[in-house]
């Protein structure tokens, strides 16, 4: 090693430094990759939300979906709502898991802002939570045609996220599944 | 009277503390099981407010966590099965230890490392610096010497 290389030595240390700590300025440390992806949504046995039907995991699958996590209590999942309409009647399927949550409330919501959700499941201890890995509501999930968990947007999802994130993959997964 | 208010006073404040710290309790049929609520719930990390763990945690999921904790314990689960199990869910990120291996390689050995490399630089200041101590002249060649002496003599001169 030179003496002239040593000399600049600290610059590229502090250049080196600069970088990394200049890449963690965007990062979003909240931002967890599930436990889950690729592999299969857990097994349940719940009711559904207005009805007293019992759903399990055969209920919500079979074709590429997204499971969105939501409640009464949760703020942004009133602001992620009209969106998820708009998804809805574009043909996405969308299955509702009301967490934690009170029925009554829940059901007064779906009436009073309109219902996208094919199907809701209602987990009011939120076990199928846990089982899920959901650690706060509104989380998405994307569900491939055999069930299996491919993409979780913890979040809003917006104009921006379904365009850039999830249509991507729902597109990828839905030519996947014609294709065989 | 003014002693009274203020022991009051220091009392109520002491009280709201103790009912603040009182969120839940568990009964737990062995202090055994209990010491074990106490040593995992503050090994695994709450993934809503993730710089705490569940037990300082009171995060409605820290609440689920510590309530499925606890039933895990009573039904007799050993600590790697429920440790699994929320890493199943939550990601190793749910531990704050970490397994070794895979992604969290770096994270363990990295002290190791910063230590070696600092003992690494620290040997080698040493030696650079003994090796001067050892003979002053070496680090300067016969001409370099000379040419050092001619300034000396010039400045004395010019002074």
């Amino acid at each position: 090693m030179g003496p002239r290389f040593k000399l600049f030595l600290p610059l590229f240390l502090f250049a080196l430094l600069a970088i990394v700590l200049f890449r963690g300025l965007f990062l979003d440390p909240s931002e967890m990759p599930s436990a889950l992806i690729d592999r299969p949504l857990p097994s349940f046995s719940l009711p559904a939300l207005g009805g007293d039907r019992q759903l399990s995991r055969e209920d919500v699958t079979g074709e590429v979906a997204l499971l969105n996590v939501w409640a009464t209590w949760c703020v942004s999942c009133r602001v992620e709502h009209p969106y998820l309409k708009q998804l809805a009647d574009k043909g996405i399927p969308i299955y509702g898991l009301n967490y934690k949550d009170s029925d009554s409330a829940a059901q007064r919501w779906l009436d009073e802002l309109g219902d996208p959700y094919r199907l809701n499941i209602a987990d009011r201890e939120g076990t199928l939570g846990v089982d899920l890995g959901v650690y706060g509501a509104p989380e998405t999930y994307l569900l491939d045609a055999n069930g299996v968990v491919r993409y979780r947007h913890v979040g809003v999802v917006d104009a921006q996220v379904w365009e850039t994130v999830l249509e991507p993959l729902y597109r990828e997964l839905k030519t996947g599944q014609v294709a065989p | 009277m003014r002693l009274l208010c203020s022991l009051v006073a220091i009392c109520l404040v002491l009280l709201s503390g103790r009912a603040l710290a009182l969120i839940e309790t568990y009964e737990f049929s062995s202090p055994a099981l209990e010491a074990r609520y106490q040593q995992l719930s503050e090994e695994l990390r709450c993934p809503k407010c993730q710089n705490q763990n569940i037990a300082d945690s009171n995060a409605p999921i820290a609440q689920d966590l510590r309530k499925l904790l606890h039933q895990q314990l009573e039904a007799g689960a050993s600590d790697e099965e429920i440790l699994d199990y929320m890493v199943a869910r939550y990601g190793e990120f749910v531990r704050y230890r970490p397994r070794f291996g895979g992604t969290t390689v770096l994270l363990w050995l990295a002290p190791v490392l910063l230590l070696l490399a600092a003992i690494g630089v620290l040997l080698a200041t040493l030696r650079s610096r003994a090796k001067v101590a050892d003979n002053p002249d070496a680090s300067l060649t016969a001409a370099e010497q000379a040419r050092l002496q001619t300034m000396l003599d010039k400045s004395e001169r010019d002074s």
